[in-house]
């Protein structure tokens, strides 16, 4: 009866259609052997939406960031994004892709996810310069940034994520190896995910409504007909400086992000879902600081709400740099449109959020995130 | 083998049945009458791919093709011969061991498909050799691959190019042994 019932949640019915016919075939033979455990252990790869943006987040993830060599040869990324599908259609599904030389690294695909997206550098051939969407441009300087070229706007991002490290690291592998005289990776950044950042605060709380993730998530295509079911991905890097962070006591702690440590509950509740009511007062001080991280992030209109999928990262500090640690968040947040829903939030947390004191954006990058492939990723915008 | 013997026991759930309906592997597969399709008829080739080869020699350059292709038919198919449209000629090869070394050459009598079963061309096993290449084939480049059959029938694939640093077996045109 599982085995029924995983197939379907699999293909999801949709999109199969576009499915080579060998392709389908062989996944059918292997979805039938490939039920050890009851939890689903994949994720569709063809669909509406790529998966991996609203899907609940995996453990790991890591974000490549690659140029193009050659970014006015448009039909160069079409047979990119080609390779990418067809490798990505095999491994989320725990099949080898193509040319992988460790098929054996393949069988266990933990909730893969391999999601697209385009920087403004991808629409530098005049075939796709007026398709690119008008957001997709850099966001407007902040004065908190410490912005570092060597994590900035790339031409193209994969957002690889799974629960696995090993599946990880085999498909990273598997996006960059076949296409390597026509890309150059800029970055990877690696990052795992858990209920809480670094600093111990619960994180990725606030949420918008998931009924609302067609209104304030995927584009409608209103503007680009080729982006409808895509969305837009901000990418930032925040350092966190773990040796000041270490100075303030919990009471601070807690008063800087408007939550407590224990439970995430805003300090005007008990519970991390309760709303923070920001009017409440104690002797006369507000119990949220005004100056508090949540106060300043709160939406001030209803456009102002983002998907926030965070991960920590915390990697070796440089040899020799003296540091004790470099860690921090990749914040990635997913909107319909990044200049309406998520600058204005920034812009209030630049002006002044009192975490800004512990943290320092260090990268940030804006893509659009491609829009679910029926055959291939990108077919829309080639079409 | 495996995979197609999974694929029958499946059966045809709702599902497998659209997804499959347009196949030609299950177009005539009514197991008590005999089977008339044409070999290219019996056969589905998938994940077509061949490595890119940026530069190439004054004479012309090698490289190969790999696939996987399956018989869904009674019978053995064999593939007798192979072209392309960016090569002079494609040999069938297969690559052997002897005394310590790998060494890839021609598969005597074709590449045989066997019955109801899959043959998977890849690096260090049988594959396409493209020779007499004579312009750079770079990742992301389309080339077309046909494979002509026992009866005549013939099956044209496009592959995408893909860089990749393996299948470089020595090859030794005349079955001897290393090349030097
Ligand atoms: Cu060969």
């Amino acid at each position: 009866m599982t085995r029924v019932s995983r197939r379907t949640l699999l293909t999801g019915g949709i999109g199969l259609a576009g499915i080579g016919v060998g392709a389908a075939a062989v996944g059918v033979g292997h979805e039938v052997s490939a039920s050890t455990t009851d939890a689903p252990s994949t994720l569709p790869f063809f669909g509406e939406h790529q998966s991996g943006i609203t899907t609940p987040m995996q453990s790991h993830v890591n974000f490549i960031g690659l140029d193009l060599v050659d970014p006015a040869d448009h039909r160069v990324l079409q047979s990119i994004l080609r390779m990418w599908s067809q490798d990505a259609a095999n491994l989320t599904q725990g099949r080898p892709g193509f040319s992988d030389t460790e098929p054996e690294l393949a069988g266990d695909p933990s909730r893969l996810s391999i999601a697209v997206g385009l920087g403004p550098g991808a629409f530098a051939s005049p075939a796709l310069a007026s398709r690119r969407p008008g957001w997709l441009t850099p966001l407007p300087d902040f004065a908190i940034d410490r912005l570092r070229p060597e994590w900035g706007q790339t031409d193209l991002v994969v957002a690889v994520a799974c629960d696995e490290p090993m599946t990880l690291a085999h498909t990273v592998r598997l996006v960059i190896a076949p296409v390597r005289t026509r890309t150059r990776v800029r970055w990877m950044q690696q990052g795992f995910h858990h209920g809480r950042n670094l600093f111990g605060q619960v994180d990725g709380t606030v949420q918008p409504d998931a009924r609302r993730y067609d209104d304030l998530v995927w584009n409608d295509g209103r503007e680009q007909p080729w982006m409808a079911g895509g969305t837009s991905l901000v990418l930032r890097r925040i350092a966190m400086n773990m040796d000041t962070w270490e100075s303030l006591d919990r009471h601070g702690r807690e008063l800087s992000m408007g939550r407590t440590l224990d439970n995430g509950a805003p300090l005007t509740g008990s519970h991390e879902t309760d709303d923070p009511v920001f009017t409440a007062t104690s002797g006369g001080i507000p119990v949220i600081p005004e100056s508090s991280h949540i106060a300043r992030a709160h939406r001030r209109t209803d456009r102002e709400q983002f998907l926030r999928r965070p991960y920590s990262y915390d990697v070796p500090p440089s040899p020799g740099s003296g540091d004790t640690s470099d860690s921090g968040l990749i914040f990635a947040a997913y909107q319909r449109d990044p200049v309406v829903q998520y600058v204005p939030v920034q812009q209030r947390l630049s002006d002044h959020d009192a975490l800004n004191e512990w943290t320092t954006p260090i990268g940030s990058a804006v893509y659009a995130m491609l829009p679910g492939p029926r055959e291939y990723l990108g077919e829309t915008l080639f079409a | 083998m495996a995979r197609r013997h999974q694929v029958r026991s499946a059966g045809l759930t709702a599902f497998a049945a659209a997804a499959l309906a347009s196949a030609t592997l299950f177009t005539a597969c009514s197991t008590d009458s005999p089977d008339t399709r044409s070999d290219a008829d019996a056969i589905t080739v998938s994940q077509p791919w061949v490595k890119a080869l940026d530069d190439v020699a004054a004479d012309g350059g090698m490289t190969s093709a790999f696939a996987v292709v399956e018989n869904d038919s009674d019978r053995d198919v064999r593939i007798v011969s192979a072209s392309s449209d960016v090569a002079k000629t494609v040999e069938l090869h297969e690559v052997v061991e002897s005394g310590g070394t790998t060494t890839m050459r021609e598969v005597d009598g074709g590449i045989v498909v066997p019955a109801k079963g899959s043959a998977t061309l890849d690096p260090g096993g049988e594959h396409f050799m493209l020779m007499g290449v004579t312009k750079s084939i770079r990742s992301g480049d389309t080339v077309t691959i046909t494979a002509r059959f026992d009866d005549g029938s013939t099956e044209t694939v496009e592959a995408i190019a893909r860089d990749f640093n393996g299948n470089q077996e020595n090859y030794s045109p005349e079955h001897t042994g290393e090349r030097s």
